[in-house]
């Protein structure tokens, strides 16, 4: 049973999962070959249950999910294959070196490059004949991402890739993730709360909360579409009704009305309303997860 | 690798915006000529570490402008009958003094008020010790 076109690194339809405190429902989510997709939340959103779902750590009670055409969890062998997951709380095989891991890795993987997997040892500062039990934090998480990236996998999922990393460990992370989608076959999918590496490199947004997707959207419509406007009122002017506003707070002659679907026409309301727009202002990826996150648990509530 | 292009974090305008301006900058300056091949969209990406959707958005926009050329198959090209030089400059100018329009308008400026401001602010400038 096939979801759709095998044109998706992979995808998610109906998923859900419950635990004791927490329940994953409804879950449609999907990403086309050659994209980056940012999933963001909170903390306890659901983002590793997704990504434990994916890797067929975990088997869906509803729904439907396919990876690199395979259905999973039913045939997640053959979809490892050519699938690389990263979680920082990954262990290795503590009294081993890293050399011995990458013999390791390319005995299992035949799609391992060895050259460049040596290259990556260079650039992340990491050395062959050094225990791993014996790396910082950060050398671990290295590691960990070098014998991912190595086997040149066609879809890469990262729980957290950037979490242990200082800047410029971090930078270069972001400079390799680049060049996997150099090759429009290749797919990322990954999970952060840094919320400006999400906005940089990603192609696709996925908002999670409370183990329901808020909202998913290409970066650039997303972005686009999010403004904050600064109102300023006559005491005895209201704001009017308007379509697509998320927020809005007031305080004497100011107001701030946040919209999730701008449009020329809402400032016009306002300003026919007596208002006087005096500032039309985009919004950072940041900005536009928490206003989403607060708007979802406002209708939750009522 | 392009490292040249510049992603500022604390500059308010979006990234597509950036890159876009920074390709017209090379433009003005003689960097890119009409006709010079630029990079694959997937290759700047890579290479400036950006979405490849950003910078999709950014060719598109530059070629509804005319700037680039986009031949199936054969990649982009800065456009042959670019407005070159002076006249790009001109572009970005004007697109300068429309924000300026804009922002007088919300302040409910008149005009004259807009041009004796211009004059007082350009006065300052001359002024400044290098």
């Amino acid at each position: 049973m096939t979801i759709e076109s095998s044109a998706q690194a992979f995808a998610l339809r109906g998923v859900g999962k419950s635990f004791r405190y927490f329940k994953l429902e409804g879950l449609d989510l999907s990403l086309p070959l050659g994209q980056i997709m940012g999933l963001v939340g909170p903390n306890g959103a659901g983002k590793s249950t997704t990504i434990r779902l994916l890797m067929g750590l975990l088997a869906p009670e509803a729904g439907l999910i396919e990876v690199l055409g395979y259905p999973v969890p039913a045939r997640i062998a053959e979809a490892k294959r050519e699938v690389a997951f990263v979680a920082d709380d990954m262990r290795l095989f503590g009294g081993a070196t890293l050399a011995w891991h990458m013999q390791f890795m390319a005995s299992i993987y035949a799609g391992w490059d060895q050259a460049y997997a040596v290259l990556l040892m260079r650039r992340f500062g990491l050395r062959a004949e050094q225990p791993v039990r014996s790396l910082s934090r950060g050398e671990h998480v290295k590691a960990l991402l070098l014998l991912a990236l190595a086997r040149r996998p066609r879809l890469l999922i990262l729980d957290e890739p950037t979490s242990g990393l200082d800047p410029v460990a971090r930078q270069e992370l972001l400079t390799e993730l680049m060049e996997i989608v150099r090759d429009d076959s290749r797919s990322i999918l990954f999970s952060s709360h840094n919320t400006m590496d999400v906005e940089r490199i990603s192609d696709q947004i996925a908002f999670l909360d409370r183990g329901r997707l808020v909202d998913v959207r290409d970066k650039e419509t997303f972005l686009e579409r999010w403004r904050r406007f600064q109102v300023d009122l006559p005491l005895e002017c209201r704001l009017p009704a308007l379509t697509d506003i998320v927020a809005e707070s007031r305080e004497g002659r100011l107001a701030t009305l946040t919209t999730n679907h701008f449009q020329p026409t809402q400032v016009a309301a306002v300003e026919q309303a007596g208002g006087r727009v005096h500032e039309v202002q985009r919004m950072s990826l940041e900005e536009i997860f928490v206003a989403s996150v607060m708007r979802n648990r406002g209708e939750q509530l009522s | 690798m392009h490292s040249s292009y510049i992603i500022s974090q604390t500059d308010p305008r979006p990234l597509y915006l950036q890159v876009k301006e920074q390709i017209r900058h090379r433009i003005a300056v003689g960097e890119l000529k009409p006709g010079d091949e630029i990079p694959s969209i997937r290759a700047l990406a890579a290479d400036i570490r950006v979405s490849v959707i950003t910078i999709k958005r950014t060719y598109l926009e530059l070629e509804r402008e005319g700037v680039i050329q986009t031949r199936q198959g054969r990649g982009s090209f800065v456009a042959d009958n670019v407005r070159l030089g002076d006249s790009l400059k001109e572009q970005e100018l004007d697109s300068h003094l429309q924000a300026a329009v804009r922002a007088a308008a919300l302040l409910n400026l008149t005009e004259e008020q807009l041009a004796e401001r211009l004059r007082a602010i350009s006065r300052d400038i001359k002024t400044e010790k290098p």
